[in-house]
């Protein structure tokens, strides 16, 4: 498949895909940050995570709309409005499920892809009812649109390289959160042991609530990115489900770093390869190598070890 | 489950089927054989009999997620499987060279045609024969559930983990099938279906015998899950779901019987895919991915996911349901299917076997009791 190009070519394509898997990463990495916190820190399988995700971006379009019509002169710096109130929806959504639904359900994991897949469709149907059935793509502000000409034969968009920003400055952020910070200490003191972590004054049933809530909150911005990428529809959020989770245990739950490395090496396989095979096929070959490599290695990339 | 508590010895501590379960097979089979073909239409009939082939899946969920304690979201890959074995043969059939002399290479499926193809593949040949599609539609999707359980289980993965790698798996096959159009005819799957060892299977009287063959195939399933659940098999099962370290300290290797019972509902769901294809009259790969799975996880759920029974009539409420409001309000429908799956879980977690037993049968009992004091003791055992 490689023989109809010179080796220059070749070089190009790899740094043209590297960078449109680049954004692909990005956006992958957002939603499984989010998962991750949720299925490898509380162990819940959160089957609605695209739909939260989905919220986001629904709230980067009406936030789009808004302030074309009544706040013209803001508009290039809608963006950053639309984030911070796609983490808040999707955020405050989150943490009203998990006081409704899932805090009932710790003990039965697998009950909990149930109940939240009907969740999923719950939302689906209210997303086709409030938007409509037809997908939606938001206006981007004008100094996102456009590309930076490297050499004669790489370009970078620059929405990419913004998109891979803050994606870069979160990652950071939980980074700091959840290794630094007394929020952080609890979480991961609720996650190795319930009742001890109980029984020196940890109030579980909040930490449970503010995890769950900013995995939710994580997914929101994830659709804020996702808009830049790719149009908004009621069903968008389920075609990442799967990869989504794919990631998270490919990485090895409960590992920030194994993630990200999980997130990098699918993404830029799938990039590549769509590039020189058709885009079923990439897939298809990206996911049979993950779940090969899981049956082999379940535990995934990376493990953390706790005695348990 | 297997409590003996009866305050009088019975005979037969453990016996084949206790006489409620008897009861609810004659019920059963009194509904699907007799009073459903009498009271519907023949259009209505197919769409039932459509819906028995579903709840083969849920029958086989029973035993996988009910009583071994796996839940597997790629259930929907075996009744593929099954169907599109099926289908392959029935395609083979219909593609006579006489019926595509206007194709370019006559003799092929059209879909072969359409897409470039000019001889039949090689994994598309075996299929003219009959006896073979028939074998293949067993055997294939218990080897392939073979090599996925042992794979998984011998490693010890289990719980979510297998949920979340047999979703992946239903993905890839469902990419695989529409990516693949000129070998699988892509999204529209595999269609216009005519005949099946020459018999036209279109006909209202086919679907009507078919119906019947499908309603038979299905009380024969239920009778062998019974059986398993019976065997010492099917206690080892139960064991492992609630305590799978000290079944592995007793001695036994749990891996097996886990991947048994996977394989099991493969088989079994792979049986409902090809009565599927015969029934309906076609396959597509909307009957092989992540949300037909799910959904058919749903009618285990709701009739009881750990009643066999309750499988059968799971699956024909949630399915008459899903057609009655999707005709009537489709916007609902997704709002009740979401519900029903909040709800099964959160409330009623036993599904309509639960509700039967908690709430049905001690009246039933105690009215059973009154009418004949004496030999009634038997009843006093929870029909499971």
């Amino acid at each position: 498949m490689f023989g109809d190009y010179s080796l220059g070519d070749l070089g190009a394509i790899f740094a043209m895909q590297g960078f449109a898997g680049l954004i692909l990463f990005s956006v992958y990495v957002l939603m499984a940050l989010g998962l991750a916190i949720i299925f490898g820190q509380m162990g819940v399988i959160n089957m609605a995570h695209g739909e939260f995700m989905i919220l986001g971006a629904y709230m980067t379009y009406l936030c789009s709309g808004f302030f074309q019509s009544h706040l013209p002169a803001l508009f290039p710096a809608y963006f950053f409005v639309a984030m911070a109130l796609a983490f808040l929806a999707s955020g405050a959504l989150g943490m009203l499920v998990e006081w409704a639904l899932i805090r009932h359900l710790y003990k039965r994991p697998l009950d909990t892809l149930l109940a939240t897949w009907g969740l999923s469709l719950i939302l689906q149907q209210a997303y086709r009812s409030i938007f409509g059935a037809r997908e939606v793509g938001v206006e981007l502000p004008a100094w996102l649109i456009g590309s930076v000409q490297v050499t004669d034969t790489i370009e970078i968009p620059i929405n990419g390289m913004f998109v891979m920003a803050i994606t870069t400055l979160i990652t950071v952020g939980v980074a700091i959160l959840m290794y630094r910070s007394r929020f952080g200490a609890q979480v991961r003191a609720v996650v190795q042991n319930r009742a001890m972590a109980g029984a020196v004054g940890i109030d579980t049933e909040k930490v449970d609530r503010l995890t769950f809530g900013l995995g939710c909150g994580i997914a929101g911005i994830a659709g804020s990115a996702f808009t830049m990428v790719g149009s908004t529809g009621p069903t968008s959020g389920q075609l990442y489900i799967v990869d989504t989770f794919l990631i998270v245990v490919f990485g090895g739950a409960a590992s920030l770093l194994g993630t990200i490395a999980s997130a990098f090496s699918i993404s830029q396989t799938q990039s590549t390869l769509e590039f020189f095979l058709s885009g079923s096929t990439a897939k298809v070959i990206t996911l049979l190598a993950v779940v090969g490599i899981l049956m082999l290695r379940p535990q995934g990339l990376f493990t953390l070890k706790v005695r348990r | 489950m297997t409590r003996s508590t009866s305050p009088t010895p019975v005979v037969n501590d453990n016996p084949f089927m206790k006489p409620m379960e008897w009861v609810s097979l004659a019920l059963l089979v009194a509904v699907i054989f007799v009073v459903l073909p009498l009271l519907l239409d023949a259009f209505r009939l197919n769409l039932v009999g459509k819906y028995l082939t579903y709840s083969f899946v849920a029958l086989g969920l029973v035993i996988c997620w009910g009583f071994g304690g796996i839940l597997s979201l790629g259930q929907g890959v075996f009744f593929g499987l099954g169907g599109y074995l099926m289908a392959m043969y029935l395609k083979l059939e219909a593609s006579s060279i006489e019926n595509t002399k206007i194709q370019s290479t006559p003799g092929i499926p059209d879909f072969m045609d359409w897409n470039q193809i000019t001889a039949l593949p090689w994994f598309w040949k075996p299929f003219q024969s009959l006896p073979f599609t028939l074998l293949a539609v067993l055997v294939v999707p218990a080897l392939f559930a073979f090599v996925i359980g042992t794979a998984m289980f011998r490693r010890r993965v289990g719980g979510t983990y297998f949920a979340i790698i047999t979703q992946a798996i239903a993905a890839i096959l469902t990419i695989l099938i529409v990516g693949q159009q000129g070998y699988t005819g892509g999204i529209n799957g595999i269609t216009d279906l005519r005949t099946l060892h020459g018999w036209d299977i279109r006909t209202d009287s086919a679907h009507n015998i078919l119906y019947f063959v499908n309603a038979g195939l299905l009380v024969g399933c239920i009778l062998f899950a019974q059986m398993v659940k019976k065997s010492k098999l099917g206690r080892i099962l139960l064991a492992m779901r609630d305590k799978e370290d000290r079944v592995r300290f007793s001695g036994y290797q749990v891996a097996s019987f886990k991947t048994f019972a996977f394989c099991l509902a493969a088989v079994f769901a792979a049986i409902g895919g090809a009565m599927f294809t015969l029934q309906v009259g076609f396959m597509s790969p909307s009957f092989v991915g992540i949300v037909p799975s799910i959904e058919m996880v749903i009618y285990a759920a709701v009739g009881g996911r750990l009643s066999l029974f309750g499988a059968v009539w799971g699956t024909l409420l949630v399915n008459w349901a899903k057609t009655s409001f999707s005709e009537s309000f489709p916007e609902l429908w997704l709002f009740g299917l979401g519900a029903l799956f909040i709800a099964v879980v959160l409330a009623f977690p036993n599904g309509l076997a639960g509700i039967y037993r908690t709430y049905v049968e001690p009246r039933l009992t105690r009215r059973v009791k009154a009418l004949e004091p004496a030999p009634a003791v038997a009843l006093t055992h929870a029909a499971e």
